[in-house]
């Protein structure tokens, strides 16, 4: 039996064309594209200042796939709950996390989005649809169907939201976790960013197929497959599934094609490491640039590139605002170390 | 004050936490099934709506995790494993979610799960259907882990753990449910307030064990009285974060310690138990070196002429006292 494959999905000399914006408000497009701006930004400065030895702790760049993360933002609400894994930059900034909170958490400093304590791989979006990340690979998984059974439970119509990559729908507790949601049929939205590499290893190298899509068709759930760096379908896919989920008809599965233009961790390419990623595949890659596209299609419509600069300016100068206040703040208390472990005190 | 078994008085918790307690849901595989629990959840379903005693796909990680996750978001839940050995396929959810979201997310997000860890072994049930892992558990920080003996702390813990803001391990052991005591009514519990504790008064020795580790030491403490041999007995129902007080407060007393644990000896309570002690007491009030009594450092046989030898009795530890007072 031949599995169905991605196609042109994968094939970066394919979608580079400027996106649709047929349905998209400039107000709306302008919005995804200062999200994704902000990312991207923020990341390159991170990842300067990891190659300048000043962040230690480990950093997984999102740059590239910035529009998974935004599309599906364009429909949460800071009630819901959204759990990711390593590479989450994106995610906690495109629900809304704070700009400022993440630059003093890579630093490991105490005002970060999680206090100091966690830094890159571990963070928390206060007030926002962003519930937590952490590196186990696939474990926050079940974590957003939990968070999804508490919604139904309390009727509140949040929906959970599990983000993970392709690598992940090779551990077993994605498939525990499809099946439960779709048993109980729970207001979840698993979107899968698949960058078509865990680590250095090639999905061809790691799964009969290189759609995994096949996860959630199984699991019976209703499923769909979007070109990951178009933002605007992106979103309009999200915004079904979503709709579907908080009206109590089931957990929905995105895959999103995309394609991290750094390496698995750290800010160089892995051109040197990857068992097919080359320098060639790279670049081709970054003509499939999700902002790019989403730029040139705001530009055919009219739109003035002295707004559109002024708009990505406007994220630079988030980004080295932040950079620039996390280098002043505190660091945690000592007392911290133990003051953390148990919430209700007690016998420590 | 009534009289009730210890499988009963778990149920008598579920009963309280879900009457009492509407953030409270129970999950878990055989929850419609007597057969798996035990007389300790009869029909809760029936009585408390399947919405909110949930029976499961076979999930363990998956039921574990989701419980982690509906915590964080006002929920109460507690998750059963029919038996603890098959709770390892969700070690993950324990103890890299669970007992680390509050620190490395800096006190912001508290997962306040119980998880019911049933011990069920013996009748031949071999290697993978016998496992007390405490000791494992207990290891990690940020993982309240609880051992209730008595029928009443099979009830009073249970509510106790999930009234707790942390995530909690609660083992309970199949060999205990027909125990039976006489309990007062239920009541909300704060765990942090329940310490180890004297549960016998005695002054030539010290015997601290937990759970059934506990049944062999007030088992032996009777048969010791007849031959006029004094022991104390220290519960250890509270197993992580340790405490330690009533047990050191005790040896000091008596000079004396045997440390009862139905586990492993290697790195286990048992050990825990007696670090605890010859760490905070002054040399010169032991009057003997301190000893400990476990399962041998070996799978569960399934044969019984295997399992006779395998799990200690209150002889064991009868002989093991005597021996020591001489």
């Amino acid at each position: 039996m031949t599995l169905n494959r991605l196609g042109t999905l994968a094939d970066p000399n394919s979608f580079q064309d400027p996106l649709d914006l047929r349905n998209t408000p400039d107000e709306v497009a302008f919005e995804m594209l200062y999200r994704m701006a902000l990312i991207r930004r923020a990341e390159e400065q991170i990842a300067e200042m990891v190659l300048a030895g000043e962040i230690k702790c480990p950093c997984h760049f999102a740059i590239g796939q910035e529009a998974p993360a935004v599309g599906i933002s364009m429909h949460l609400r800071a009630t819901d709950r959204g759990f990711g894994a390593h590479r989450s930059h994106s995610h906690y900034l495109a629900s809304g996390g704070s700009v400022d909170k993440l630059f003093a958490e890579v630093l490991g400093r105490a005002t970060g989005a999680s206090h100091g304590m966690g830094g890159s791989m571990h963070l928390f979006g206060e007030g926002t649809a962003f519930a937590g990340s952490v590196p186990i690979v696939a474990g926050t998984v079940p974590l957003a169907v939990g968070a999804a059974l508490a919604a139904k439970l309390d009727g509140s119509g949040d929906v959970g939201i599990a983000y993970f990559g392709d690598g992940a729908c090779e551990e077993g507790i994605v498939h525990e976790s499809l099946n439960l949601a779709a048993t109980m049929k729970l207001p979840v939205i698993f979107l899968v960013e698949n960058n078509l590499y865990s680590s250095h290893l090639d999905i061809n190298l790691r799964q009969p197929s290189d759609r995994v899509a096949r996860f959630g068709e199984a699991h019976g759930m209703a499923t769909e497959v979007v070109d990951g760096n178009d933002v605007v379908k992106m979103a309009s896919v999200a915004g079904r599934l979503i709709e579907r989920a908080r009206a109590g008809e089931g957990p929905g599965f995105i895959e999103a094609v995309t394609y991290r233009w750094l390496g698995h961790v750290g800010p160089d390419a892995n051109i040197d490491v990857g068992l097919r990623r080359s320098a060639e595949e790279v670049s081709a890659w970054k003509k499939r640039d999700p902002i790019a596209r989403l730029e040139a299609a705001l530009l055919a419509r009219g739109v003035e590139q002295g707004d559109i600069n002024a708009l990505k300016d406007n994220a630079e100068r988030a980004a080295k605002d932040a950079r620039k206040k996390a280098y002043d703040a505190p660091w945690p208390k000592e007392t911290d170390l133990l003051d953390f472990v148990y919430a209700s005190g007690g016998a420590k | 004050m009534t009289v009730q078994s210890y499988g009963k008085a778990i149920r008598d918790g579920f009963a309280y936490l879900l009457e009492n307690h509407p953030e409270t849901f129970v999950i878990g595989q055989g929850l419609w099934s007597p057969w798996y629990v035990g007389s300790s959840m009869t029909e809760l379903e029936k009585e408390f709506g399947k919405e909110r005693v949930i029976d499961t796909p076979v999930s363990e990680w998956a039921c574990t995790s989701a419980a982690v996750g509906a915590s964080l978001f006002g929920k109460k839940p507690i998750v059963v494993h029919p038996r603890m050995d098959f709770m390892i396929f969700a070690t993950d959810s324990l103890v890299n979610q669970a007992a680390k979201w509050s620190h490395m997310l800096g006190g912001q997000a508290h997962p306040g799960l119980t998880v019911r860890g049933i011990i069920n072994r013996g009748g031949e049930q071999g290697a993978q259907h016998s496992q007390s892992l405490q000791s494992w558990y207990a290891h990690i920080p940020g993982l309240r882990v609880v051992m209730p003996y008595t029928p009443q702390d099979a009830r009073d813990l249970l509510i106790a753990a999930t009234l707790c803001p942390d995530p909690v391990l609660y083992i309970d052991d199949r060999w205990l449910y027909e125990q039976e005591a006489q309990m007062p009514p239920a009541k909300d519990i704060d765990l942090t307030t329940i310490k180890n504790e004297v549960i016998r008064e005695g002054a030539d020795i010290t015997l601290a064990g937990c759970s059934w580790g506990t049944h062999l030491a007030m088992e032996a403490a009777a048969q010791l009285e007849e031959d006029g041999i004094s022991c104390e007995v220290v519960d250890l129902r509270v197993l992580n974060p340790f405490d330690g007080e009533a047990l050191i407060q005790s040896v000091r007393k008596t000079g004396r310690l045997v440390a009862i644990d139905a586990s492993w000896k290697t790195c286990g309570i048992a050990s825990e138990a007696i670090t605890r002690v010859v760490e905070a007491i002054e040399p010169r009030l032991l009057r003997s070196s301190p000893l400990r009594i476990t399962l041998p450092d070996a799978p569960a046989p399934s044969s019984s002429r295997l399992e006779a030898i395998y799990y200690p009795k209150s002889a064991q530890v009868v002989a093991t006292v005597k021996q020591m007072l001489n």
